[in-house]
């Protein structure tokens, strides 16, 4: 598979400007479906059934199963996995679209599961804002008022609304479609009505249930590129599902893996890649060209007597891949430094045995 | 007379693992066809034997106890109709709101009102207002079909007949649309709603019409009133079921995504899911209309004005040419009703595609249109010329004259072919079966049949059979049902042949399918009543020709619905199979007709039910038996209880037929 990183980006590491209280912050978050569904989180027994067990005993399935994460302001937080391990359940229960069985769900210092219909209403109309894998546009409304769909629903004035939502269709590069009806426009294109849509109340959060999952490779490495642009832009913060790795590693921070409900591994991209958390995990990023990944970090080691110490030097955080050229053109190790320390040295050794192992091995 | 054909949701059925499954039907279904013959042969043993006794044979006139009970519950409800709280404060209340509303538009458009020579708008004026409303809610087109229509209707000479079933219909499916659209609403949004409305509409739909009419006139007496108001029980419910199934098939996604938004349970109802069911919706209206039509000819038994009643008052009198002119009349009419609500529902889709330029223009021009329909209807208000429809309705009695012109041909030069026809089919195949049913002992009939459903339906409906075969003992008109279900048997059998023959053609020939389909919509939209007028003056007023009617009523539906199953067994098995090596004949017998048993069991079951809905129909027309009894049940008073005995006898025909062919369809579904 080629990978379809050109451009890897700096935002690499922890999440920019955060001052440490997360957005959000998920604690014990459990979703049964079934009879007497809120009685299995509270049994230590129950708990430790897998699913296949727990659907025998009780009858009732269990879609996520006591997770926890935080999101950081401004950062774009990435669930991925396989269809059935529980990642669009868990969005959801975000948002309260599925009533969360148990756990806790903290959004700006506010524990959204005590919330009542009115402020949960308020929160969705205000803070939250979501795009969904088929669009759910309404198909007898133009684009301009799909887009002005939710600024209606708070009670906004026609004018007032209708001039928000040009904006919003400018930014999200569909000016001159306004007056078109959703079913005239391509898969892509519907999906930046539903982006437009999300935007136009100017959400503090973004939730994409994978968005691009029923759209064309090339319309989805564009709508990615276009997820990408606009966080540069709005720098909203994004929790986005999605069951394709090259695209979690493309947009995302940080990370979670699920499987059967359960978090795997919660890390950046290059910690998954790195140290996979078991062989799930290791299984599912055998495939990813490390060298895109990884950082020199993760394959630098500590300097031998032998090594010369006057090479050239280059920082932890470097993607291997870009560092290929440097350290190959330096006929003495690369040091590694980060803040004026030596962390270790990269030779041709290491830059060789993840770029050509790329092929070799995996 | 069921003119809708929603078929019911399958239920879904846990599915045993395959491997364990399989070999365990295949024995099953070895011992089930074995059953079925053992019983049969037992069935033909005894009646050999037993043959003539017990038969619970009951003559014409002859009435059991509960009919004599059912008669003085009439008389006692018709003596205390003005005394009794519950007719006092609820039926007699409903029966004066319906009734206003019937005189009020039956005034405006069909009956003179006191003090005027003729109804408040005339036939300029109605023939204006279809025209400007079938063209403000469709298209041109639909408008110059409405107001063709309208005029041919002046020009049979039956205007004022038109305009009284008109009246009936509009007034009923009012009724109708302000039950069933909330109800549907609200059926679609809630799942318990919808689990408790359910089976009472496949109980409504299920119930052959007639049986409404006779205890509505126990309640409601009989004329306009008791006839809107069993067309209202008749044309609500598939306005229900589609206005529920057209909020559920809002994509959840869209109203997932309202409810992200914020946007409270009213808000979602009435921006997004309203607005995205509205065609589907407009779908049930067109549906709502269509069996109300159907039903409000059908009333003419309980004395309904309008041009059923001429069809009715012809059919006894053997007039065949004014039953073909009224019944051309009502085709018409269905015609010109079904084509402009189907315009209404595809209308916005359409002129958003056409693009706004004509948008602009849209507004002005609808203005202008009302200004001038104003105007015909001021005239037809004010002139003679403009009230009454010109001319003697030289048309019609042209009409009236070549069909009977043409009958007598048919039945001078056809007779022969016709008869022999008619005597194979009633001497080899009926009247065996007949003798069989009739003359058996009541209690061996009723074990065959409660064998039978157990056998081929499962359990369930072996219990079911048991106790309709006992309530059918109670209802003292067995032999009469005995006779019935003979001829409903026959006919079945006769639908089912015709339905297999036709529909594998079309499921396998495309152009078969487009050239027979618009046939088979267009004979679905046409009242029943219709079908009897050629096929009596082909076969005269007979059994059989009872059973013709219905052949013809109920093949359309067993045709389309073997046709879609044939269709959707899937290409790639069929190119399996022809790869193999398979001719056209086994293709047919081995893969499409086995793959698709599933549309199969369905189509008995609803060829059944149509088969049923026409018996009292048939009894106009000489089919006897359960027919005649509720027609007779109207007409005279002392066999009123016997009436609404043979209406319940061929509900419970109904109700049997279709538990134990759904529960075979489940099982061939399975």
């Amino acid at each position: 598979m080629t990978p379809v990183q050109t451009e890897v980006p700096q935002r690499r590491g922890t999440p920019q400007d955060s001052d440490g209280t997360p957005v959000i912050s998920v604690r014990g978050l459990w979703k049964v479906f079934g009879p007497k569904a809120e009685q299995v989180p509270e049994s230590e027994e129950l708990c430790g059934l897998t699913r296949r067990e727990l659907m025998d005993r009780t009858g009732c399935t269990a879609a996520v199963r006591d997770v926890d994460f935080e999101v950081a302001p401004g950062e774009v937080f990435v669930v991925m996995g396989l269809s059935g391990s529980g990642k669009s359940t868990l969005v959801r229960c975000l948002t309260r679209l599925i009533e969360p069985t148990a756990g806790e769900i903290v959004f700006e210092g506010e524990n959204i599961r005590d919330a009542d219909a009115g402020r949960l209403r308020e929160l969705r109309r205000r803070k939250f804002s979501m795009v969904f894998q088929h669009f759910g546009l309404l198909p007898h409304r133009r684009v301009v008022d799909n887009v002005a769909f939710g600024l209606e629903i708070r009670g906004m004035s026609k004018a007032a609304r209708v001039q928000r939502a040009q904006e919003v269709v400018e930014l999200v590069g569909l000016a001159g479609y306004e007056n078109s009806y959703p079913d005239q426009l391509s898969g892509g294109m519907q999906q930046r009505v539903g982006l437009a849509r999300a935007l136009a109340g100017d959400p503090d959060v973004l939730f994409f249930d994978e968005p691009f999952s029923a759209l064309d490779p090339l319309i989805r490495r564009d709508m990615q590129n276009e997820v990408i642009r606009l966080h540069h832009e709005v720098g909203k913060t994004m929790v986005f599902i999605t069951h394709d790795l090259s695209e979690a590693l493309k947009l995302g921070d940080r990370i979670l893996i699920m499987r059967d409900g359960k978090m795997v591994q919660c890390g950046t991209g290059d910690e998954l890649v790195g140290a996979p958390a078991d062989d799930y995990v290791r299984e599912f990023v055998k495939d990813v060209p490390r060298g895109d990944v990884l950082t020199l970090r993760w394959i630098m080691r500590p300097p031998a007597d032998g090594d010369e110490l006057d090479g050239p030097e280059l920082g932890p955080d470097v993607v291997v891949r870009e560092a290929t050229r440097a350290v190959l053109a330096a006929d003495k190790p690369v040091k590694v430094v980060e803040n004026g320390e030596l962390l270790g040295i990269v030779g041709d050794e290491e830059i060789l045995a993840v770029v050509a192992g790329q092929e070799g091995d995996m | 007379m069921m003119t809708v054909v929603m078929q019911k949701p399958e239920q879904p059925e846990k599915t045993e693992p395959v491997e364990k499954a399989a070999p365990v039907t295949g024995v099953r279904r070895v011992s089930r066809s074995t059953l079925v013959a053992a019983i049969l042969v037992a069935w033909l043993l005894l009646f050999f034997v037993l043959r003539g006794k017990q038969t619970l044979a009951l003559a014409a006139a002859d009435l059991t106890d509960l009919h004599h009970w059912f008669n003085d519950v009439n008389d006692s409800i018709g003596a205390n109709r003005n005394s009794n709280p519950l007719f006092l404060y609820f039926f007699n209340e409903i029966r004066l709101v319906i009734d206003t509303l019937v005189t009020f538009v039956q005034e405006l458009i069909s009956q003179p009102p006191a003090g005027r020579p003729v109804p408040q708008i005339g036939w300029l004026g109605v023939v204006g207002i279809a025209g400007y409303v079938s063209w403000a809610l469709g298209n041109w087109r639909v408008a110059l079909l409405a107001v063709a229509g309208f005029t041919f209707l002046g020009l049979q000479g039956l205007w004022q007949e038109s305009m009284d079933t008109l009246a009936l219909t509009l007034s009923a499916v009012l009724v109708a649309l302000l039950i069933a659209i909330p109800l549907g609403v609200w059926a679609g949004l809630s799942d318990r709603v919808d689990r408790v409305m359910t089976p009472v509409l496949d109980f409504m739909q299920t119930m052959p019409t007639f049986v409404y009419l006779a205890p509505m006139t126990l309640f409601f007496l009989i004329g306009p009133a008791s006839a809107t108001i069993a067309t209202v029980i008749y044309a609500a419910p598939p306005a229900i079921r589609i206005t529920a199934h057209a909020i559920r098939s809002v994509p959840e996604t869209t109203v997932e995504a309202a409810d992200s938004l914020g946007a409270t349970r009213r808000q979602a109802l009435l921006k997004v899911l309203l607005p995205m069911s509205k065609r589907t919706v407009v779908m049930g209206v067109n549906q709502s209309i269509m069996a109300a039509l159907a039903m409000v000819t059908i009333t003419a038994l309980i004395d309904a004005p309008g041009l059923g009643k001429t069809v009715v008052q012809a059919l006894q009198s053997l007039d065949v040419g004014t039953a073909f002119n009224a019944g051309l009349a009502i085709v018409v009419m269905a015609i010109v009703l079904d084509r402009v609500t189907t315009a209404a529902s595809t209308r916005e889709e359409a002129a958003r595609r056409s693009g706004n330029r004509f948008l602009t223009w849209r507004r002005p021009l609808l203005g202008a249109g009302a200004v001038v329909t104003a105007v015909l209807v001021y005239l037809s208000h004010t002139y003679m010329w403009a009230a009454e429809f010109p001319g003697e309705g030289g048309v019609g009695s042209s009409i009236a004259k070549a069909a009977d012109t043409a009958t007598t041909w048919a039945q001078d030069s056809l007779s022969g072919l016709t008869n022999a026809f008619r005597d194979a089919l009633t001497n080899g195949l009926l009247n065996p079966f007949q003798t069989l049913l009739t003359d058996s002992p009541w209690w061996l009939v009723g074990a065959a049949l409660i064998g039978l459903g157990a056998v081929l339906g499962g359990p369930r409906a072996g219990v079911t059979t048991a106790i309709c075969v006992a309530v059918l003992i109670g209802t003292g008109v067995w032999s009469d049902s005995m006779t019935t279900l003979a001829s409903t048997v026959v006919a079945t059998v006769l639908v089912m042949v015709l339905g297999i023959g036709f529909g594998v053609w079309m499921g396998r020939s495309p152009l078969a399918d487009r050239m027979l389909r618009p046939t088979l919509d267009a004979a679905q939209v046409m009242p029943p009543f219709v079908y009897l007028v050629p096929f009596l003056a082909l076969f005269g007023a007979t059994r059989f020709t009872a059973i013709v009617a219905a052949v013809v009523y109920a093949a359309p539906v067993a045709i389309k619905i073997i046709a879609d199953g044939v269709r959707n067994v899937p290409a790639t098995t069929v190119e399996a199979a022809t790869s193999a090596g398979a001719d056209t004949w086994q293709i047919i017998t081995k893969v499409q007709l086995p793959m698709a048993r599933g549309a199969l069991t369905l189509a008995t079951n609803q060829g059944l039910i149509y088969v049923l809905s026409m018996v009292v129909v048939g009894g106009l027309v000489g089919a006897g038996a359960l027919g005649y009894d509720v027609v007779a049940g109207f007409s005279q008073g002392q066999l009123y209880g016997k009436g609404l005995a043979a209406g319940l006898a061929i509900v419970l025909l109904g109700v049997m037929f279709d538990r134990i062919t759904q529960a075979a369809a489940r099982r061939a579904g399975a």
